[in-house]
C-alpha cells in the first residue's frame, strides 16, 4: 500500500506500551483515627456520640471516623457562629481581605496534601485534584478576598451588608472546591459560616479546619459540621441561620426551598443537569471530541453540568462517534493518586448502582452500548466510561441525570432542531456548542436555556466566572461580581 | 480563522484513497491536549522503553554551513553506536545531512542500520526553481541519500498558490524514486493550525511519506501541539483511506523528558502501530547525548554527567 | 326629560391580547362591577398565551422593548381619567405612568449594568448577560392599586419576561384599565396577561404551575408561605419587592447567562 512497507525493512512496532505505576506519594496526608465536629475555632466532640467511617471508594478501606452531627450540634455551631457575627461583620474589611488571602496561601502551600486527601476519600483522579479543584479553590479564595473590602463598588447605587450565618450544604463531586465557592464570598462579604460536608467525603473539610487555624480565622466564622442528609436537615431548619446555599440533587433542593416557605432564610441553590453538548458538521472534529470526553468523564461525569447528552449533527454522527470510541479506549481507568489515571473511582456504592441501573434502563430502552475493553480494579467501586449510541429523546438515559461516566448521544439536522432538542429538559444548567461559525455560537448561545454555554470548549471553571442555573437546575450565581449578591442584603 | 484553501481538484492519494475533509483546528483545546498529555508521567521500565525507542527514531541531524566530511564520519559513528561502552543501546534511525555530504554519510554507513536522509529543494527556504530542487533531490540520490527531506515553498502555500506545493510535492516525490520522502511543512512559518492542517493534506495528497514540522532554521520548530496537529491529520487519512503516512517532529528536542511526551502524544493519539522508526522520527542532534544519560541513569539509579558521554 | 344611562364597561380578562370573559361564566361584584372571576382553566390559558409570548418579546431588541414601554406610557397617559378613576387619582396615575418611562429606559442599559466581562485566568473570552428568567406570575398588591401593579409589572416585562398578572381582589379594576393601555399600546398579544377574581383560587394554581419560571409574591401577604411551599415542586424564582424602583428590581426577574469562548489563532 504505503511507500513505507515497499521500501524499508519493518521494524516491528511493540505490542504494547504499558505506563508503569506512577503513584502519588500518599504519605503526605496523615488523617487522625477520628474528627469531631469543628465549632467555634475548636475540634469537639459530638453530643450525638455518633460517628461513622468514611471510607476510599478506590480500594474500601477506612479513612478515618467523623462525627455524625445532631441536632444539638448543629445549634451549637449556629450558635458559635452567630456569636462571631457580631464581631466579624464589623471587622475592617482590608483586614476581613488579609484573612482570605492568607486561606488562599496555605491553599496552595497545601496543595499537595490536600489533593492527595480528595482523591482518597472521593476518588478522584489525583491529576484533576492537582491541576483543577486545588489551584481552584484557592483561587477563588484569592478572588473573593480581594472583594471583601470593595463590595460598595459592586452594586452600583446600593449599600451592601452580610446577612448574617450562612448555612452551607456541599456535595461529594468537589469536596473542597465547593467548600471554597461557599465559604470565599460568605466571609468576603462578612458573613459567618455553618458549612455540612457530604457524607462521603467530610476529610478535606476538616483538613480545610487546619487551614483556618493556620489562616487565624477566628473562631467560629467557620464551623464544619459533619453528618448524613439528617444533619443538613438540621441546619436548614435552624432557627438562626439567615441563608442557605446549598449544592446538591435537585430533589433535595426542592426539598429545602419548601423547608423555607415563610421564611426570612435567603437561598441560593445549584442543582442537578442533564447538559446538550451540541457537536455541528463544520467544527474543529479532534478538539470537539477531546471536549465531549472531557465533558462526560471528567471526574467520572460526577458533575452536575457534565455534558451528558451529546447532540450530534447526522451527517457527522458516524466519523465522530467512531473518533470518540477511539479515545475512549486511550482513557486510563483505576487508582486514583495514579498520576496517569484519567478515570477514577466512583464515589460510593449507592451511586454505582443509581449509574448500573440507568445504564440497564438504557440496555432495556434499546440503545446501543459501548465500553472500551479496560480492567476495572477488583476492590473499590468502579464504572467503565460508556457511550450510548441509537439514543431517542424520550430513553430514561436521555432525561435523567445519572452523574456517573455516562453519555447519550443523539441527532439533529438543524440548529432549530439542536436548540429545541437542548432545552427539552426540565434542567437548564450548561450547554456546549462546537462551531467554527461565529456567528451560530451567538445564535445558540442566546437560545439556550442554561446558566452556562461553553462554545468550542466544556467544563470551564473559574473564580470571576459567574455559575449557577436556570430551571430546574436552580437559581443564584456563584463566582464573579455575581456571586457575592447571594450573601448581601441592602440598604 | 485563516483563509479557507481550497484543496487543489482532483487530488488522488496514492492507493486510491479519498482525501478527509480539510476540516479544522482550535488552537485553545489542541494545546491544552497537548499540554495534558505532556504532564504523563513515564516511570521504570516504560521509561526505559520509551528511551530506547526514542534513540531508535532518532535522525541524528548536522546541517550547519560548517559542515565538514570529518563532522559527519564522526557523527555516523556516534549514529551506529551511541555509547560505546554500552552494546544494548541501539543505533539511531538515520543521520541527516545537506546533498554534498550525503556520499561520506553514506560511505560512513554502509552495511549499518543506519539510513543516510539528505535535506534536499533548496533547503531551509525552498525559493527556488523548481528544476534546481528536483536537481538538488536527485544529486542527494546519486550520492547514497535512503531519504530525502524535502521543503515545501511556504511563500507559495500563503500566497494561495496551493496547487503549486502539490505540483512540487509529487514533481519530486517521483525524482525520488524508490527513496522514502519527508515533507518539511516548517510549521512555524504557517502561521495557524488550520494552515498545518491543509499542508499536511496537501503533502498527503502530493505523496509525501512523512511529514515532517521544521527545518530547525525558524523557531519555533516542533512543539507538542503542532506535532498532535499533523498526527491528527495523519490518523484521518488513515481512517479514511488506509493509507499509512509517518509524521517527523525536528527542531527543539533537546531533553529525554520532552522525547517522551512526543511518544505521549503519538501512542495516545495514533496507537501503539506508530511505535516504530518506519512511522515516527526525531530530527535531533543534542537530544540523543541526554537520552543516554537518563538511561545509565535508570539503569544505575546513580545521577550521571554529561562528560560521560561523547560530543560529536 | 330623562338624564342620559352611562354605558358602563363590563370588566373582563385580559389574556393572549383580547379580553374573553372567564371560560367559567362566573362574576364576583367589586367596585360597583361584576368583574370577571377566573378559573384555574383561565389560569392555564394565561400561562399558554404567556408562553407564547416569550420568545418574540424576549427576542426582540433591548431598543425595541424600551419604546414599546415608552408607548405604553403615551397610552396610559391618554387615559388619565379612566385609570384615575380606578385608582386613588390622578397624582398616582401619574407616578405610575412616569414609572413606566424610567423603566422603559432601562431595557437597552441592563446588560451594561447587570452583565459583566470576566477575566477568566486562561484563553477564554468570557461573558455574563442578563436573559429574562420566561414566564413570571405576579400577585398584584392591593394597595395602590394601579402603582402597585406597574411597580412590579413594568420591571418584569422590561426584561423580556411575559407576565400573568392576578390582578388584587379587591381593587382589580385598575389592572383592567391598564389592560386596555396595554392592548393599545405596541405590547405584544401575551406579553401581559390579566386575571381578576378570588386570589386564593388562582395564586395557588400559578405557584404550582410547572410552566411558570417565576412567581413575585409582593401582593400575597399572608399567602405568601404557602405559595413559595408550592413554588418549590419546580424550583421557581420566588420574588418580593426590595427597593421601589431600581434596576436590582428587574434583576430578580432575570437570569444570568455565562458564555465562555476559546481565544486562538
Amino acid at each position: 500500500m504505503g511507500a513505507v512497507e515497499k521500501q524499508h525493512t519493518e521494524v516491528a512496532a511493540p505490542a504494547a506500551w504499558d505506563y508503569a505505576p506512577a503513584p502519588e506519594a500518599r504519605e503526605i496526608v496523615s488523617f487522625e483515627r477520628r474528627y469531631g465536629l469543628f465549632i467555634g475555632g475548636e475540634q469537639v466532640s459530638p453530643r450525638s456520640r455518633s460517628w461513622f467511617p468514611t471510607i476510599s471508594p478506590s480500594t474500601e478501606e477506612p479513612l478515618a471516623e467523623v462525627a455524625q452531627g445532631g441536632q444539638k450540634d448543629v445549634a451549637l455551631a449556629v450558635d458559635a457562629a452567630r456569636e462571631a457575627f457580631r464581631t466579624w461583620s464589623r471587622r475592617k474589611p482590608s483586614e476581613r481581605a488579609k484573612v482570605l488571602f492568607r486561606i488562599a496561601r496555605i491553599l496552595q502551600e497545601r496543595a499537595r496534601e490536600l489533593a492527595v486527601a480528595e482523591s482518597l476519600d472521593g476518588g478522584k483522579p489525583i491529576k484533576e485534584s492537582r491541576d483543577v479543584d486545588l489551584p481552584l479553590a484557592a483561587a477563588h479564595f484569592f478572588y473573593y478576598g480581594g472583594w471583601a473590602d470593595k463590595l460598595e463598588y459592586a452594586f452600583p447605587g446600593r449599600r451592601p451588608r452580610p446577612l448574617g450565618v450562612a448555612a452551607q450544604i456541599v456535595p461529594w463531586n468537589f469536596p473542597l472546591l465547593m467548600l471554597a465557592w461557599k465559604i470565599a464570598p460568605a466571609l468576603a462579604c462578612g458573613n459567618t459560616v455553618v458549612l455540612k460536608p457530604a457524607e462521603t467525603t467530610p476529610l478535606t473539610a476538616l483538613l480545610f479546619a487546619d487551614v483556618c487555624r493556620q489562616a487565624e480565622v477566628p473562631p467560629g466564622v467557620v464551623n464544619i459540621v459533619t453528618g448524613d442528609g439528617s444533619t443538613g436537615a438540621y441546619l436548614v431548619r435552624e432557627k438562626g441561620i439567615d441563608k442557605v446555599a446549598f449544592t446538591g440533587s435537585t430533589e433535595v433542593g426542592k426539598a429545602i426551598q419548601r423547608e423555607l416557605a415563610g421564611r426570612e432564610v435567603s437561598l441560593t441553590l445549584e442543582l442537578g443537569g442533564k447538559a446538550a453538548n451540541i457537536v455541528f458538521d463544520d467544527c474543529a472534529l479532534d478538539q470537539a471530541v477531546e471536549g465531549i470526553v472531557n465533558g462526560i468523564y471528567f471526574n467520572q461525569g460526577h458533575v452536575c453540568c457534565a455534558g451528558s447528552r451529546l447532540l450530534v449533527q447526522e451527517s457527522i454522527h458516524d466519523q465522530l462517534v467512531r473518533k470518540l470510541k477511539r479515545r475512549m479506549a486511550t482513557l486510563r481507568i483505576g487508582d486514583p493518586l495514579d498520576k496517569n489515571t484519567d478515570v477514577g473511582a466512583i464515589n460510593s456504592s449507592a451511586q454505582l448502582e443509581r449509574i448500573a441501573e440507568l445504564v440497564q434502563s438504557g440496555v432495556d430502552e434499546g440503545a446501543e452500548l459501548y465500553q472500551p475493553p479496560c480492567r476495572l480494579p477488583e476492590k473499590g467501586w468502579w464504572f467503565a466510561p460508556t457511550v450510548f449510541t441509537n439514543v431517542a429523546q424520550s430513553h430514561r438515559i436521555a432525561r435523567e441525570e445519572i452523574f456517573g461516566p455516562v453519555l447519550s448521544v443523539l441527532t439533529f439536522r438543524t440548529p432549530d432542531e439542536a436548540v429545541e432538542k437542548a432545552n427539552n429538559t426540565m434542567y437548564g444548567l450548561s450547554a456546549g456548542v462546537w462551531t467554527e461559525k461565529g456567528s451560530r455560537i451567538l445564535w445558540m448561545a442566546d437560545r439556550l436555556r442554561s446558566g452556562v454555554v461553553w462554545g468550542n470548549t466544556f467544563n470551564r471553571f473559574d473564580p470571576s466566572s459567574p455559575f449557577g442555573g436556570y430551571k430546574e437546575s436552580g437559581f443564584g450565581r456563584e463566582g464573579g461580581r455575581h456571586g457575592l449578591e447571594p450573601y448581601l442584603r441592602f440598604e | 480563522m485563516s483563509q479557507t484553501v481550497a484543496l487543489p481538484r482532483s487530488l488522488e492519494l496514492p492507493g486510491g484513497g479519498r482525501l478527509p475533509r480539510p476540516g479544522s483546528v482550535d488552537a485553545v483545546s489542541l494545546e491544552g491536549r497537548a499540554a495534558e498529555l505532556a504532564k504523563r508521567s513515564i516511570k521504570r521500565e516504560s521509561k526505559l522503553f520509551a528511551l530506547d525507542l526514542a534513540i531508535r527514531m532518532i535522525d541524528l541531524t548536522t546541517l550547519e554551513g560548517a559542515d565538514t566530511p570529518g563532522k559527519v564520519r564522526a557523527l555516523s559513528a556516534k549514529a551506529q553506536r551511541p555509547d560505546p561502552g554500552d552494546a544494548s543501546i541501539p543505533s539511531v534511525a538515520a543521520v541527516c545531512v545537506y546533498p554534498s555530504l550525503a556520499a561520506v554519510a553514506s560511505r560512513a554507513l554502509s552495511g549499518s542500520s543506519v539510513k543516510v536522509a539528505s535535506v534536499a529543494t533548496s533547503f531551509p527556504s525552498g525559493q527556488a526553481p523548481l528544476e534546481v530542487k528536483l536537481a538538488d533531490v536527485r544529486a542527494a540520490i546519486a550520492a547514497g541519500a535512503d531519504e530525502i527531506d524535502m521543503v515545501i515553498d511556504r511563500g507559495a502555500f500563503l500566497s494561495g498558490r496551493i496547487g503549486q506545493v502539490y505540483d512540487e510535492v509529487v514533481a519530486v516525490k517521483e525524482a525520488c524514486g524508490d527513496a522514502h520522502l519527508k515533507v518539511i511543512l516548517e510549521t512555524g512559518e504557517l502561521g495557524t493550525y488550520d494552515a498545518v492542517r491543509r499542508a499536511s493534506l496537501v503533502a498527503i495528497a502530493g505523496g509525501a511519506d512523512f511529514i515532517k514540522t521544521s527545518t530547525g532554521k525558524v523557531s519555533p520548530a516542533a512543539t507538542l501541539p503542532v506535532t498532535l496537529c499533523i498526527l491528527e491529520v495523519i490518523r484521518d487519512v488513515y481512517d479514511e483511506t488506509g493509507l499509512v503516512v509517518g509524521m517527523k517532529a525536528a527542531g527543539g528536542i533537546r531533553t529525554a523528558k520532552q522525547a517522551i511526551q512526543y511518544l505521549c502524544v503519538l501512542h495516545e493519539t495514533l496507537g501503539v502501530e506508530w511505535l516504530t522508526p518506519d512511522r515516527f522520527r526525531l530530527g535531533a542532534s543534542s537530544l540523543l547525548n541526554d537520552l543516554l544519560l537518563q538511561i545509565r541513569k535508570q539503569r544505575t539509579g546513580i545521577y550521571r554527567s554529561p562528560d560521560e558521554f561523547t560530543l560529536d | 326629560m330623562s338624564k342620559r344611562l352611562p354605558v358602563r364597561k363590563t370588566y373582563k380578562l385580559f389574556v393572549g391580547g383580547a379580553f374573553p370573559r372567564s371560560e367559567s361564566g362566573r362574576t364576583l361584584e367589586v367596585e360597583g362591577y361584576n368583574v370577571a372571576r377566573a378559573s384555574r382553566k383561565d389560569a392555564r390559558e394565561a400561562v399558554v398565551s404567556a408562553r407564547k409570548a416569550v420568545a418574540g418579546w424576549s427576542g426582540a431588541t433591548a431598543y425595541n422593548r424600551g419604546q414599546v414601554l415608552y408607548r405604553l406610557a403615551e397610552t396610559m397617559e391618554t387615559r388619565t381619567s379612566a385609570l384615575a378613576a380606578a385608582s386613588s387619582g390622578r397624582r398616582e396615575v401619574a407616578r405610575a405612568i412616569d414609572r413606566v418611562v424610567w423603566y422603559a429606559g432601562w431595557a437597552d442599559k441592563l446588560a451594561q449594568v447587570l452583565g459583566s466581562s470576566n477575566p477568566v485566568a486562561g484563553p477564554y473570552f468570557n461573558f455574563t448577560l442578563p436573559e429574562p428568567t420566561g414566564v413570571v406570575a405576579l400577585v398584584a398588591p392591593d394597595e395602590p392599586a394601579l402603582d402597585g401593579l406597574v411597580a412590579r409589572l413594568a420591571p418584569a416585562v422590561v426584561g423580556g419576561n411575559a407576565v400573568v398578572v392576578i390582578a388584587s381582589e379587591s381593587h382589580p379594576l385598575a389592572a383592567i384599565e391598564l389592560a386596555e393601555a396595554v392592548a393599545t399600546s405596541d405590547v405584544p398579544a401575551g406579553v401581559v396577561n390579566v386575571l381578576t377574581g378570588l386570589r386564593s383560587e388562582l395564586a395557588p394554581v400559578l405557584a404550582g404551575h410547572m410552566d411558570v419560571n417565576a412567581i413575585d409574591v409582593t401582593g400575597a401577604d399572608g399567602d405568601a408561605a404557602a405559595l413559595e411551599a408550592l413554588a418549590a415542586e419546580n424550583v421557581k424564582r420566588v420574588v418580593r419587592a426590595k427597593e421601589d424602583q431600581s434596576p436590582w428590581e428587574i434583576a430578580s426577574f432575570m437570569e444570568l447567562k455565562t458564555v465562555w469562548h476559546p481565544i486562538g489563532r
